[in-house]
């Protein structure tokens, strides 16, 4: 195997893939902030503080909504490439996380105008622990797709470089 | 034996009064024993009797008779007390501790008793003088044959006869009833003494009535096992508490409290001299003649017995089974009937009128008595734990009757006629009576299942939704109100001390949500009440489950807030040409003296076109200055001070605004709105105060930011594929609402526009604020006058009722369970915790909850509510509110627990915000889905009938009928034309009115006029309230000859049959016959027949009920209005939607699937 064009996208999806693992690991320190009010009762109910707080709440959701399209779209683009590579197998494993985004991503409130986070219903209970779910899920996943594209990239690597470095042991094993 | 539990309700009230009912009742059979204690009340009686109601008992003047002869020791104390308690309702009001001191002070008898220390040591001396009495009342015993022999023994022998008493009580009582003997003194004491009327305005006497009511409902199956037992109660030890009792009576009630009590003892006497009452009567004499001489207590005796008489007549009215209480729980709880009494002994007047009503807040004081009492007496015993706690629902849970009804399976497709012939009431819950008469009125707090299960498992099975149900801000008629320096809440979890908590000892509670054990400070160990130490139980915090705190500095950051009222006015052509200006201004003027708040008060306005117009008060002007702001895109305050200015020292040129402000641009010709920038500039102009903004728009807005295009298209109006634009079409309001809430400010939109004006996303602005919405979609001052009318009526309630700033409200539960999802007004800040910028009275609130931990290892679940605001005085408090439901681990017992009116309005919420987050049309399917899958499961798991057919549980035999209405409200019908803005409109009531006016707009009371007799009818005062029976919802039910009556909610109609009798409709319309009655008739004439008494007096009562007025249509059986009459006749077939039959059909063959 050369320095194939498969072999380029693991080492392009590594560094991204790295990027998201940092956005994932961003939304799930924000999921916390919003879980963990004052730590004074006294302070969560005075008036004086509810601004504050609200502020903090649209906040953390204004920004977690700027980083679902980059992520959504790193991803697609993942699956884009693996395409293009004809890494199918790589793919089949990125295609079930795409649908999810892509049903997410689409399946907002009605007439919604933001796509999700919403400030107002995100500290719903349901809600928010769905969301910490998913975002654990997601590291998860991030995780092990990154050692996986880290292995196939060096698997990748390995054949392109063999020749010149390891060329005894293949011809040893041309031989043999 | 009904009837004493209702009795214990007012037992509290009746320490006082009670006595005279008692002695009327005991007289004759104690001659020893009931000496004592008759002179005591015997006195009361005679004070009583000049006073207002006489009426009430014959029997009492007998039975005094014989009292004075043995009024021994006590008897002065009494009177004393009797005095005390009258007088002290004066008093009462400045409600401080001290207050209390001293009116105690003044009573020199009641020191002695008061000292709880010296209880025991007191109570044996009673047992001593009482022993000669008691001995005599033995003959008695057949009366009381209830009593067991045992009990005189025991009571002998020990200081404490009250546990034997109560062992003994359950078992005399003969059928149902048991009667625990209760020892109340304590009770009264404690609400006194904190307790002072609730400061808030007053709610009205539907208010009233509803407590009132309420509590004899609930009770009264409860009641009537305790009751006996808190007559009998009395223990030694209390005698010195009973003089407490009363003055906690006072403390309570309000000066005008005391005298209504004595008022409503005897009224109550009067009319209920049923039958029924008469049996109680002895029971509860014969009860408490044997208690007495155990407890040597005669004064404590006098009181319960009054009480029982009442029960006795709240019985007869109710048919409530009681379910056996266990004796043991009993015994060890010590009946607390007199705490109870004490609260509805303030409501007691209106009670006969109102008895059919569930909920009360008096319920909650009760139960507490029990603990108290048992720990007061005897020392040694102290404070019932936890295991007692559960040893006692574990002998209830026997499966008592009331279960056995609920469980009780019906064939929805062959019985024809499910609904009871009075609106239905909360399900009780499967408690202890001690434990059901302190807890938390269902009309405040009501919980979709009555009987939550053990297990999230469990709750799967039964496929049925766990939610609450919340009214927080209820206006009440009586509230204890609590001035302490420190409020005891539990460390771990915050919890504020309760009526469910459990006292290890006398220094320690263990929480009852999150298990904690918690010291008791120092200074809840002083009771007021019997000025002593040592009796942190008897509290009115640990009496009462709603009770309300004034918060001390600690609970704020910044000084509270003023009440500041910001009015945004829409002057456009169309908002004028309308007329609602006017009518604005003019009940303005009317109601500016009455609008909540204090000398700080502040009021501005503005007002808006194509450009938004501020005006200057200040009050060095000689008039008015308008200052016009034309940037409407860059929105800015020409000045910041003046605008908003003090409504005292304003007043003058306020006046001056509002009656030139019609004139001033009823010449206008500018069509444009701005209503976004206008909301700008409130904000802008509220966010130093916060306060409450009350926007009045007549269009859709067209102009600057937060403008909206008409999105409604006509022909989709009857679509049946579903409907769009549901949600907002912009997120600038909802932003502008989270900035609002952020400032404390709260939003209250007036929507007054006859054309689309895109209300889905001008309800953000209230939704996320904690605003309310109104709507009136046809206002116009000659086109729609009656509409106009409402309008003007609503306005008054809308700007004259009790308002809280700056507000959060924290739900908590036990251990276990966890909310997950919130329905109402209000932005959430916090996963537990509720920001709402302003709170009012009829907003009511819905939570979901799931159950995280098995609760195998409790049997109750407790939940508390507890909202912390700013009242319109400039006071921070704090009102909590306390629930306590038993744990169940099988599924027939959540089935038989079901709230089937909780579990449809909680369906609701959960409907309209998927048809938001989904689709109409999926919520729908979710709505049919939860029949089927609730019905489907109870049949395969907890019905054995192999029978075809749709069989439903009796608890849940309404629930299709119900989903099928809900499924024809203009909330969520689908193929019959609503216009968006309507349909809107529906949701947001669903998500944020309280439960009774959701359940009356889903499936509104018809009831039949003509043929309606007096029969059940209650007396209220002077008026005769007939009581007809209620009617399905079906054409079926309405014939010609005929005229009905349609309750719904906000809409009354009148419906007259074509040949319905002239003399009804000459008696009541004033018309010679149908034909000339004109179309559209929005009252009924004041004529003086019978007829037309009863038909207003009906309506009246109705009317009392409910916040806002309601208007009559009078619908004739050819005019055009017949539609929106039929409409709501949910079990008949319409063009689009399935009849109830087809209904059920239908579900019986989702099931079969």
């Amino acid at each position: 195997m050369a320095f194939t064009f498969a072999a380029f996208c693991y080492m392009l999806t590594l560094v991204l893939c790295a990027a998201l693992i940092f956005f994932v690991i961003w939304q799930i320190i924000a999921f916390d902030e919003l879980c963990t009010d004052f730590k004074n009762p006294i302070d969560q109910s005075n008036p004086t503080r509810a601004r504050e707080r609200i502020l903090n709440i649209e906040r953390i959701c204004n920004l977690l909504r700027k980083l679902v399209v980059p992520e959504y779209s790193i991803h697609g683009l993942f699956c884009l490439m693996f395409m293009c590579a004809g890494e199918w197998v790589t793919l089949g494993l990125n295609i079930p996380l795409l649908f999810y985004h892509l049903w997410r991503f689409f399946h907002r409130p009605a007439d919604g105008s933001e796509v999700m986070y919403d400030p107002v219903s995100v500290m719903n209970a349901d809600i928010l622990n769905y969301c910490q779910k998913e975002s654990w899920c997601k590291l998860g996943f991030y995780l092990l797709s990154f050692f996986y594209y880290l292995y196939s990239m060096v698997y990748g690597l390995t054949l392109f470089c063999s020749p010149q470095i390891f060329g005894w042991r293949d011809k040893h094993r041309r031989t043999s | 034996m009904s009837a004493p539990g209702f009795t214990s309700l007012k037992t509290s009230l009746g320490h006082s009064l009670n006595s005279t009912p008692n002695g009327g009742a005991a007289p004759p059979y104690q001659n020893g024993p009931g000496g004592q204690t008759y002179p005591s009340t015997y006195p009361l009686t005679g004070y009583y009797g000049a006073g207002p109601q006489q009426q009430g008992n014959p029997t009492i003047p007998g039975q005094c008779a014989p009292a004075p002869q043995k009024a021994p020791i006590t008897n002065n104390d009494h009177s004393a007390y009797c005095h005390q308690q009258l007088l002290q309702p004066t008093a009462a009001p400045t409600v401080a501790p001290s207050a209390y001191g001293a009116t105690q002070g003044s009573h020199p008898p009641s020191l002695p008793y008061g000292t709880p220390t010296t209880l025991p040591t007191s109570a044996a001396p009673p047992n001593s003088q009482h022993a000669p009495s008691f001995q005599q009342p033995a003959p008695y015993a057949q009366p009381g044959a209830y009593y067991g022999q045992q009990q005189y023994p025991t009571s002998q022998t020990q200081h404490h006869p009250q546990q034997p008493n109560l062992v003994l009580a359950p078992h005399t009582s003969p059928g149902a009833p048991l009667y625990p003997i209760v020892s109340y003194p304590s009770v009264p004491g404690s609400s006194q003494y904190g307790t002072l009327r609730s400061s808030q305005a007053p709610t009205g006497p539907a208010a009233v009535p509803n407590l009132m009511g309420a509590p004899l409902h609930q009770y009264a199956p409860g009641n009537d096992t305790s009751h006996p037992a808190s007559t009998a109660v009395v223990p030694p030890g209390y005698s010195m508490a009973p003089p407490g009792q009363p003055a906690t009576v006072n403390g309570q009630g309000n000066a005008v409290q005391a005298p209504v009590l004595q008022h409503y003892d005897q009224s109550h006497q009067a009319p209920m001299t049923h039958d029924h009452y008469r049996g109680g009567v002895t029971h509860n004499t014969g009860g408490a003649d044997r208690d007495m001489p155990p407890l040597g207590i005669p004064s404590t005796s006098v009181n319960s017995s009054p009480g029982h008489q009442q029960g006795g007549d709240s019985s007869s009215t109710t048919t409530g089974s009681a379910s056996p209480v266990p004796n043991s729980y009993d015994s060890l709880e010590g009946g607390s009937y007199p705490e109870f009494s004490n609260p509805p002994s303030a409501d007691m007047p209106n009670q006969p009128v109102y008895q059919q009503r569930p909920v009360s807040r008096t319920d909650s004081s009760p139960s507490h008595g029990g603990y108290n009492q048992t720990g007061y007496q005897h020392l040694p015993q102290p404070f019932p734990n936890m295991s007692q706690l559960s040893a006692a629902l574990g002998g209830l849970s026997g499966v008592p009757e009331l279960e056995v009804e609920a469980l009780r399976p019906v064939n929805l497709l062959q019985e024809r006629n499910l609904l009871p012939h009075q609106p239905l009431d909360a399900p009780e819950p499967n408690l202890s009576a001690d434990l059901k008469k302190a807890n938390c009125s269902p009309d405040t707090f009501r919980c979709t299942l009555t009987n939550i299960p053990q297990t999230q498992a469990l709750l799967n099975k039964a496929r049925l939704p766990l939610g609450l149900l919340l009214h927080p801000f209820r206006d009440l008629a009586q509230l204890p109100v609590i001035t302490s320096n420190t409020i005891v809440r539990c460390r771990s979890c915050r919890t504020y001390i309760n009526p469910f908590v459990s006292f290890l000892d006398q220094r320690r509670w263990k929480c009852n949500l999150c298990y904690r054990v918690n010291d008791v400070p120092d200074e809840f160990m002083y009771n007021p009440v019997t000025r002593s130490y040592g009796e942190p139980h008897k509290r009115p915090e640990v009496q009462n489950s709603t009770v309300e705190f004034i918060a001390s500095s600690d609970y704020m950051l910044r000084p509270p807030q003023p009440a500041v009222y910001l009015f945004v006015l829409d002057v456009s052509h169309n908002a004028v040409e309308g007329g609602y200006l006017n009518v604005f201004c003019h009940t303005l003027l009317e109601n500016l003296d009455k609008m909540p708040g204090d000398t700080r008060t502040r009021v501005g306005f503005i007002t808006f076109n194509s450009t938004i117009h501020f005006y200057n008060l200040h009050e060095s002007l000689s008039q008015p200055q308008m200052l016009v702001v034309s940037d409407i895109d860059d929105i800015f305050i020409p000045t910041h001070d003046s605008l908003l200015v003090n409504l005292k020292e304003s007043r003058a040129l306020v006046r001056v605004l509002l009656t030139s402000l019609h004139s001033m641009f009823s010449q206008t010709r500018e069509t444009h709105s701005a209503l976004g920038p206008a909301l700008q500039a409130a904000y802008k102009l509220m966010s130093p105060t916060g306060g409450r903004v009350s926007v009045f728009q007549t269009q859709l807005p067209t102009l600057g930011p937060g403008l909206l295009q008409s999105r409604e298209d006509p022909n989709q109006r009857s679509s049946t594929k579903g409907v769009q634009h549901l949600g907002p079409a912009t997120d600038f309001y909802k932003k502008l609402a989270l900035d609002c809430s952020g400032q404390q400010i709260g939003v209250d939109l007036f929507l007054l526009s006859s054309q689309y004006s895109d209300l889905a996303s001008l309800a953000c602005m209230s939704k996320f604020s904690a605003g309310s919405i109104f709507y009136y979609p046809s206002l116009h001052h000659v086109h729609n006058p009656a509409q106009l009318d409402k309008f003007q009526k609503d306005l008054e309630r809308y700007l004259t009722r009790k308002i809280g700033f700056e507000a959060v409200m924290r739900i908590r539960c036990t251990k276990g369970l966890s909310i997950h999802t919130f329905h109402g007004n209000f932005f959430v800040r916090s996963t537990d915790l509720l920001s709402l910028a302003n709170i009012n009275p009829d907003s009511g609130f819905a939570v979901q909850m799931s159950i995280e931990e098995s609760l195998a290892d409790t049997s109750l679940a407790c939940f508390q509510s507890a909202l912390l605001y700013t009242s319109s005085k400039g006071k921070r408090r704090i009102r909590v509110h306390t629930l306590c439901l038993p744990v169940v681990s099988q599924l027939s017992d959540v089935y038989a627990g079901a709230d089937v009116q909780a579990i449809t309005c909680l369906l609701a919420n959960m409907a309209i915000d998927r048809s938001i987050s989904s689709s109409l049309s999926d919520a729908r399917d979710a709505l049919m889905n939860a029949v089927v899958d609730s019905l489907s499961a109870y049949k395969n798991t907890v019905s054995n009938i192999q029978q075809s057919g749709l069989i439903a549980p009796a608890a849940l035999c309404l629930f299709p009928l119900y989903v099928l209405a809900l499924l024809k409200q203009k909330a969520l019908r689908m193929g019959t034309s609503t216009k968006l803005d309507e349909r809107v409109f529906a949701m947001c009531e669903f998500k944020s009115q309280p439960l009774q006016q959701i359940m009356r707009a889903v499936h509104p009371d018809l009831y039949r006029l003509d043929t309606m007799s007096d029969q059940g009818a209650l007396h209220l005062n002077d008026c005769i309230v007939p009581q007809p029976h209620l009617l399905h919802l079906t054409a079926e039910k309405l014939t010609r000859e005929g005229a009905f009556l349609m309750d719904c909610g906000s809409v009354f109609y009148l419906w007259i049959g074509k040949c319905c009798n002239d003399v009804f409709i000459r008696d009541v319309l004033g018309c010679p016959n149908h034909a000339s009655i004109p179309p559209s008739m929005t009252q009924i004439p004041e004529l003086e027949t019978p007829l037309s008494e009863r038909l207003r007096a009906l309506l009246a009562w109705l009317q009392d009920s409910r916040p806002f007025s309601s208007t009559l249509h009078v619908v004739k059986d050819d005019a055009t209005a017949k539609t929106s009459f039929f409409q709501h006749l949910v079990e008949d077939r319409s063009e689009s939607a399935l009849s109830y039959y087809e209904f059920l059909l239908h579900i019986q063959q989702q099931m079969s699937k």
